[in-house]
């Protein structure tokens, strides 16, 4: 099998795993091209017929481009679709400027995914975190135990061995599954390409700039690039050294500031 | 045309250079993103040390702070040959269940030495696991050379040593390559040093190592994951070994109930067969009971079902085995209750000496050759005939040992 062919079957095993196991599940659906690249890959692990809704956690920050996406395909691909929103501290002025990034991320983002986990009872969630994106990611496992808090334990993960995943017990509120996390951005894109999968236009070049990972458009920044189309990304990645997360503000706050929010629940 | 992919794992006992070897091999062959390099210095600067290879893959603070790696990373880099996913595995003897997380993934391996040091308890312990595990390319690196004036006679000491230790547990190293990670001596094409080395460096040693060759042309076994009731009723599986095809005549195992395959069913394609490690589904002529854990094979190549199997596995859990308790067995996706019938033998998997035999416990870190009595049959195979049938957990919730089948017993 061709290397494509291999991730994206390795994949499909993992959602499958997660859903058999866990049944009450829901897809962490960000909209950018990992999450989508995912829900693509759900589509096929269950023949167009997705068992479970895709979840979005909306901090109403979002670029419109996300939130246009959004409407278009969830209603193309006939996906049940939740929007997590934490009403009550966007009610008091939470956001960006009001407030550090850390504090932001942890109310709209962590805060607003366990308000929604609790309201439907969800046993585990799939997400689009990949290895190669930041070196805590590096570490993760396939599928991931969180507490009640969403603690992480990174420091005491359980063994997974030749596809054994874990079971739930008990203290651990959720599992995280990571079916994209032996995939490169490179792996990613060539897939996009092969697949034809859509993705949202700003990864696309637009004078001269485009994102390499999008989130809040508080919080993005674009790189430099001429990549308008997919085939110039696949090409661009061949050969760039700026990093893919380098458009985020929280990773650059400090060295240790993306172990303290996954350590803290943040996806 | 698309380069080839290959997984290797470092191992080797902490402190040996693992991490600084990683780090070294991605900066001097210029696979550090930008700005990479600036980081790592300004997190040795605020901690007072000077810059240390190893920062690039121990990103936990706990790892930077006591200078050890705690859990199993992943890093890509690629050479013109290959893409390559090198595993980090800890070298502390307490994460030793990380270590096997990370082996277990890996097609070749890398053990590395202290010069100084020489063999030390996880490097005997590292490699017997590549041995259990079944991970027969492996490349030795003595590293530290410059802290031994890149001495030739301490390089043959150690590598005796270690040869002599290694032939005992049958791992024939491919190549044994005198390193300094610190230096760059020895890894990506500079040798100022060591003259008196003939061989390849580090990076030419990888590159030849072998990609894992697919299974395809095995027995057919195909795994049972799921059974879905959409508009069809598709079987929904991994090739595992061998080729399924559209017009097979199989077998569903345990039952043993025959039928013929009517569609390999992929989402929005038409495809008449699907090949070993592929995830796909398949409707059936007939309307059988098939659940998951049953295996499916061709009529004309039907494996042993059985219920006790001989193997070595590996304790990874506080809580030690106790004869009588009861387990789960869990290989593909068969999942069965079990007991262990017989502990036949109790090793230390450092010293390798006898613990035990005719035992009646297995304790954290120790390896036994054990029998296992299954509560029903399952479909198993020698880990030298199929890796994928050949190779279990057993848990509870979690995964307490892993395992390799060595004999079906009748």
């Amino acid at each position: 099998m061709k290397h494509l062919d291999q991730l994206e079957s390795q994949s499909i095993y993992i959602i499958r795993e997660a859903y058999k196991q866990f049944k009450n599940i829901a897809i962490l659906w960000s909209i950018g091209k990992d999450s989508t690249t995912l829900m693509w890959l759900t589509r096929k692990a269950f023949y167009g017929k997705v068992p479970f809704p895709a979840l979005h956690i909306d901090t109403s920050y979002k670029f419109q481009e996300i939130y246009d996406f959004r409407s278009e395909w969830a209603d193309k691909w006939d996906m049940e679709l939740i929007i997590g929103k934490n009403g009550q501290s966007l009610n008091e002025g939470m956001g960006p400027d009001a407030s550090d990034k850390l504090a932001c991320c942890g109310q709209l983002k962590t805060e607003a995914l366990k308000q929604t986990i609790d309201k439907y009872g969800f046993k585990a969630l799939l997400l689009g975190i990949r290895r190669d994106e930041h070196g805590i990611r590096a570490k993760e496992r396939v599928f991931s135990p969180r507490d009640k808090q969403f603690k992480w334990d990174y420091k005491d993960q359980p063994p997974e061995l030749w596809d054994q995943f874990k079971n739930q017990q008990q203290g651990e509120q959720h599992i995280r599954v990571h079916p994209l996390l032996h995939w490169t951005e490179q792996d990613i894109w060539k897939y996009i390409q092969r697949e034809n999968i859509p993705v949202v236009d700003l990864y696309f070049a637009n004078n001269g700039k485009r994102y390499r990972s999008i989130g809040c458009e508080t919080c993005c920044e674009p790189v430099d690039s001429d990549a308008d189309t997919v085939d110039k990304i696949v090409e661009e990645l061949m050969t760039t050294k700026i990093s893919e997360r380098s458009g985020r503000a929280q990773d650059k706050e400090s060295a240790y500031v993306m172990q303290k929010l996954r350590a803290l629940g943040y996806m | 045309m698309d380069k080839e992919n290959l997984k290797f794992v470092i191992v080797g006992h902490i402190d040996h250079g693992k991490s600084t070897l990683i780090g070294r091999l991605l900066y001097d062959t210029d696979s550090l993103p930008k700005g990479k390099i600036e980081e790592i210095e300004q997190i040795c600067k605020s901690l007072g040390k000077d810059i240390e290879f190893g920062y690039v893959m121990d990103h936990l603070e706990e790892e930077r702070d006591q200078g050890i790696t705690i859990d199993t990373a992943q890093i890509f880099f690629n050479t013109t040959k290959r893409n390559y996913v090198i595993i980090d595995a800890p070298g502390h003897v307490e994460f030793i269940k990380n270590m096997i997380s990370g082996a277990s993934q890996a097609e070749a391996a890398v053990l590395i030495v202290d010069v100084d040091e020489g063999v030390k308890e996880q490097t005997k312990r590292h490699a017997y696991i590549l041995g259990m595990l079944g991970l027969d390319q492996v490349i030795v690196v003595i590293n530290k050379m410059d802290m031994v004036g890149y001495e030739r006679g301490k390089f043959e000491t150690v590598k005796k040593e270690l040869l002599d230790f290694l032939s005992g547990i049958n791992i024939k190293p491919s190549y044994i390559v005198p390193i300094s990670a610190k230096e760059g001596d020895l890894i990506a094409g500079k040798n100022e040093n060591m003259d008196w080395y003939q061989g390849p460096d580090f990076l030419q040693a990888l590159d030849s190592f072998r990609v894992k060759e697919s299974a395809k042309d095995k027995p057919l076994r195909f795994v049972v994951q799921d059974v879905y009731n959409f508009d069809k009723r598709i079987i929904a599986g991994r090739v595992e070994s061998g080729i399924i095809r559209k017009g097979d005549k199989i077998k569903i195992l345990p039952s043993g109930e025959e039928t013929t395959v009517k569609s390999v069913e992929e989402f929005l394609k038409n495809v008449t067969e699907a090949e070993a490690g592929k995830s796909t589904g398949i409707i059936t002529e007939d309307k059988l009971f098939i659940d998951r854990g049953d295996v499916i094979v061709h009529d004309r190549d039907v494996p042993v079902l059985t219920n006790h199997i001989r193997a070595n596995i590996f304790w990874m859990d506080n809580t030690p085995y106790n004869k009588g308790d009861t387990l789960w067995f869990r290989c593909a996706t068969q999942d069965v209750a079990c007991e262990i019938e017989k502990i036949s033998r109790v090793i230390n998997s450092s010293t390798l000496d006898l613990i035990a035999e005719d035992a009646d416990e297995i304790k954290n870190r120790e390896v036994a050759d054990i029998i296992i009595k299954t509560d029903k049959p399952v479909v198993v195979e020698n880990f030298n005939t199929i890796e994928e049938l050949g190779r279990f957990v057993l848990r509870t919730d979690d995964t307490l040992a892993g395992g390799i089948i060595t004999e079906l017993v009748q």
